[in-house]
């Protein structure tokens, strides 16, 4: 069989390109594509998240946002006083498409401003296109930090607004000494886990007490793993397990927890990437009191959080519609966008970036987020428990907003660095030499 | 004398009347309070007010603290009322037992944290010591062992005494040793017997206990404590060698049943069908769709769910197969480069239709009550929904083959397949019998897809994470022998659990694969070649 493919492959008739290429092209027209109409009179926005493939899962949602948001504000009139478009294209959850995308928006659609990725690895293969053409991206994602560009403007948590925060709790309200570090095998929870590492250990967490492990993408046996975690947290020490465990592996994993009987109360679990959106697809009756550490929850009740929920409930039709972090994380960030754009009169990418930092945005919390010189913002961090109608009940809150550190002050090659765009026009600014231009990961 | 005697019963038996009367109120009044502090929405009077309810002696305590534990008790903050809504939807006053019509309009369920679950369970505990029901016995029992609370002991000690079941009186032994363990002045003598009767327990939970209660122990009951811990740890080991390879007899029944369709239609028919993943996502949307129509028109019968979606997936998938085939497969066939681009084009295309019509985001699919939990055999955990994957790929496999031998269908796919010509001119209709096999592999991958939905997430991408691991199957297996693929999927799967232990999950999965890409370079035809006129064609 091996052996007639390969010898397929090398004769392959013109023929058989043809319905090869039929094949490639029924797989491609499936994804949505919307072609951009040329107006002079609209502002251009650009939304670049996956609508196919594994991302699709996530990405669809706020690609939704924008299209409200952008709808919310031409209702109000638009930006200076055109009316705003959006611009929406499908990088089908695939990483160098995402960049040939971004180069097609700035490009070709010539948009003022673009939404978009989830994956750090998306972020990471658009990055040299907003750099080469000089545009701006709103990032909306919680992620490991290490990280602070001219082009980009971060709305999602960096560590020290949701991981350390989150271990604080743990060790302080539940009194955790033992500690499960689980995730996806990639650079999130590999960078999340080395500071969560460090900063236990400076708070006199053995080494004997911390586990960590690592599972591929998209795992889908989890029996071996919670049998393993059960056996960690049996050695009398209070134990629970900080997941960064990323997407679809999530469901299975809560699933076998569930049936294999471990419950919040005796190893509590808090995550960093589960929100309303992936519980919906669980029975939460077997999860109740596992945790999640995130900047929103839907179940805060603020009179703008009420107003966000009806007004999107009602946009999309669909009166059982979450909402989640990244969602809130796109409002903070168009709004702060719109904002900067009025106050420079100009949607000129170099005009909007340097008066991005000091713009405040209210947040749906009922707090005020500003947009920091490191490209980051001050948001709130709550600790929320899982509720059997798969929703959180917020159990503990930062006191006031925490300020997002672009570089993590836990590991030895980034606690020096800083990121400045304002006084030192500098990314990552080490302290220590004065100098412009760090190592960092 | 005596009628002294008895003047002085009559004054005894009036004063306690006389107090009984009017402490009943004043009681009543604390109670009222202990409740009231439910409404104050603060963690802390929360906590007091479970344990004074819980200690109160009232009849309401029981079921107060059982609905704050299920989230059915809901308080009015600025009335401070109270109120319990009952399984049936009545709802009673909290305080007072009285019926109540409807919730106030700001009533929200008082809320709890971890810490606060762990009070209610031990206070449900000592309130459901003496129940009736011999299993919520063995419950409280459980969690009076793992809270080792000092004041349950004299209930723990009533009830051992007049206790008859068997799995109960076990149960308040080991409840009674993790007391007395615990206790700091019981004696040396008490407290080695307690270690001994939980070493003979034996579990995880045995040992967590143990350990933790190792330092400030004499001397005595700390050596005997070590001991106990190190037999139970290496009883444990052994045991762990048993879970693993259940572990992988289930991972192995997961991965056949994934490939068993594929053992069809690439196996037995050689069609590169990149799309099989896809039939298993059908066969996932089906169960799906069957549970959204029971939950809004019958809910009696969701545990029949399942059972309803085997037979409605297999046609669906079935269904959708054959059509495939007629449309698009019996044009390509020997051509094997085509039909594989052409067949993964078609995946894509499935994808985003299911993502389009039901959405991207993962759909819930629930389990039955009979494939949720687990239950104990010796120290290893077994958890049903695993047990039942692994009884019904069985079954599948055995109707399967049992199908390809015994039927008329049968016995034609294998004729055609062995040699299409010669049984095209004894009078078969080798289209016909090709689009049946179609429908036959993806009819079962749809039915895989039923059994999946139980275990993994209902996305339009639950195809794709199965696809290479059935191939990988069929290929190593050898391909056109379903007794090779049902080797190979539990070959697979152990030895995959034994390695993930040692390497992790990830160079485990990478292991795997370096050790089948060797084994194909040494067996190109995997476990099971075919022999014979039939690997020629």
């Amino acid at each position: 069989m091996l052996a007639q493919l390969t010898h397929d492959i090398a004769t392959l008739s013109r023929r058989g390109w043809l319905a090869a290429a039929a094949g490639l092209v029924l797989g491609l027209a499936s994804s949505p594509f919307s072609p951009a109409k040329a107006a002079d009179d609209t502002i251009k926005v650009g939304v670049l998240h996956s609508l196919s493939g594994t991302m699709a899962i996530s990405e669809t949602t706020l690609k939704d946002t924008i299209l409200f948001l952008i709808d919310e504000q031409n209702k109000k009139g638009g930006v200076l006083g055109k009316k705003l478009e959006a611009v929406v294209v499908d990088p089908a959850s695939n990483w160098p498409l995402f960049a040939e995308k971004a180069r097609e928006l700035i490009t070709k659609d010539k948009v003022a401003v673009v939404f978009g990725c989830w994956t750090s690895v998306s972020r990471k293969s658009v990055l040299p296109v907003f750099k080469e053409l000089n545009n701006i991206l709103f990032y909306p994602v919680q992620y490991e930090g290490e990280e602070s560009e001219r082009n980009v403007f971060y709305t999602g948590a960096a560590p020290n607004q949701q991981a350390i925060p989150a271990v604080d709790y743990l060790m302080k309200d539940e009194k955790v000494k033992r500690w499960v570090l689980a995730g996806t095998d990639y650079v999130y929870p590999r960078t999340t886990n080395k500071i969560l590492e460090a900063y236990l250990k400076s708070k006199g967490v053995k080494q004997e007490d911390i586990m960590i492990n690592y599972t591929p993408f998209g795992h889908s046996d989890w029996q071996t793993i919670v049998a393993d975690i059960k056996k960690f947290g049996s050695a009398g020490k209070k134990t629970a397990v900080v997941s960064t465990i990323n997407g679809d592996a999530n469901v299975p994993f809560y699933k076998e927890l569930g049936n294999q009987g471990i419950k919040a109360t005796d190893i509590p679990v808090v995550a960093f990437s589960v929100g309303e959106e992936e519980l919906a697809g669980i029975d939460t009756k077997p999860l109740v009191g596992h945790l999640a550490a995130w900047n929103y929850f839907e179940s805060i009740k603020t009179p703008a959080n009420e107003k966000f929920i009806k007004e999107w409930q009602a946009y999309t039709k669909n009166p059982k519609r979450v909402t989640n972090d990244p969602m809130e994380a796109h409002y903070i960030g168009f709004n702060m966008w719109v904002k900067a754009v009025e106050k420079v009169k100009s949607t000129d990418p170099d005009k909007v970036i340097d008066a991005l930092p000091g713009i405040e945005a209210p947040n749906l919390t009922g707090g005020v987020s500003k947009m920091l010189p490191n490209h980051h913002i001050t948001k709130p961090v709550f600790i929320g428990e899982i509720k059997g109608n798969g929703q959180f009940d917020v159990v503990w809150k930062t006191p006031g907003l925490v300020a997002g550190d672009a570089w993590s002050k836990e590991l030895d090659g980034s606690k020096d660095l800083i990121g400045d765009w304002v006084g030192k026009k500098c990314g990552n600014w080490n302290t220590k030499t004065n100098k412009c231009g760090g190592q960092g990961s | 004398m005596f009628g002294h005697f008895l003047d002085r019963f009559r004054a005894i038996v009036l004063s306690v009347l006389l107090i009984s009367c009017f402490a009943l109120p004043a009681f009543a009044g604390t109670f009222e309070d202990a409740v009231g502090k439910f409404a104050n929405d603060e963690f802390s009077d929360t906590e007091e007010a479970i344990e004074a309810v819980a200690s109160s002696g009232n009849p309401l305590a029981f079921p107060i603290i059982s609905a704050l534990q299920e989230e059915r008790l809901s308080a009015d903050p600025e009335s401070k009322k109270v109120f319990i809504t009952q399984a049936d939807g009545k709802i009673i006053d909290a305080a007072t037992g009285a019926a109540v019509d409807k919730l106030p309009d700001n009533a929200a369920s008082v809320r709890l944290n971890n810490r606060l679950r762990r009070t209610v369970e031990a206070a449900l505990g000592s309130l459901t010591l003496l129940s009736p029901d011999p299993a919520k016995r063995v419950a409280a029992a459980q969690s009076v062992f793992k809270s080792h609370d000092e004041n349950a002991l004299p209930v723990v000690e009533g009830a051992l005494a007049k206790e008859t079941d068997k799995a109960a009186k076990e149960a308040f032994t080991e409840a009674r040793a993790a007391i007395i363990l615990f206790k700091s002045d019981a004696s040396d003598n008490d407290k080695l017997e307690a270690v001994s009767v939980i070493k003979s327990r034996g579990d995880q939970e045995a040992l967590a206990l143990l350990t933790s209660a190792g330092p400030d122990q004499p001397p005595l009951v700390a050596q005997a404590i070590t001991g106990a811990i190190a037999s139970i740890q290496s009883n444990l080991a052994m045991w762990s060698a048993v879970q693993n390879a259940w572990y992988g007899l289930s991972l192995g029944s997961v991965l056949l049943l994934a490939a068993i369709g594929l053992a069809i239609t690439f196996g037995v028919m050689g069609v590169i069908n990149m799309a099989h993943g896809e039939m298993v996502m059908l066969g996932a949307y089906t169960t799906f769709v069957v549970q959204e129509v029971i939950r809004t028109r019958y809910p009696g019968l969701f545990d029949y769910s399942l059972l309803i979606a085997v037979p409605l997936a297999f046609l669906v998938a079935g269904g959708i197969g054959v059509l495939i085939e007629r449309s698009i497969i019996r044009f390509l066939y020997g051509r094997p480069l085509e039909t594989l681009l052409a067949t993964w084009g078609l995946s894509l295309v499935l994808q985003q239709a299911v993502r389009t019509v039901f959405g991207p985001t993962n759909r819930e699919v629930g389990n039955p009550s009979w494939m949720s939990g687990a239950f104990e055999l010796g120290q290893i955990t077994i958890t049903y929904n695993r047990l039942w994957i692994l009884c019904f790929t069985l079954a599948v496999f055995v109707i399967l083959l049992a199908m390809l031998r015994f039927t008329t269908l049968g016995l034609e796919m294998r004729a055609v397949t062995q040699n299409r010509r010669m049984a095209a001119s004894m009078g078969i209709a080798t289209s016909r019998v090709d689009a049946l096999t179609f429908g036959l592999g993806s009819g079962i991958a749809g039915i895989a897809g039923v059994a999946l939905s139980q275990i993994d997430n209902v996305s339009p991408n639950l195809g794709q994470s199965y696809i290479i691991d059935s191939f990988m199957v069929v290929v190593f297996g050898g391909v056109g022998n379903l007794w090779g693929t049902l080797v190979g999927a539990f070959t697979l799967g152990i030895a995959n659990k034994f390695l993930e232990p040692v390497a992790g999950a990830v160079l485990g999965k990478i292991a795997i694969l370096v050790l089948i890409i060797l084994f194909i370079q040494k067996r190109p035809r995997g476990l099971f070649a075919l022999k014979g006129r039939a690997v020629e064609a």
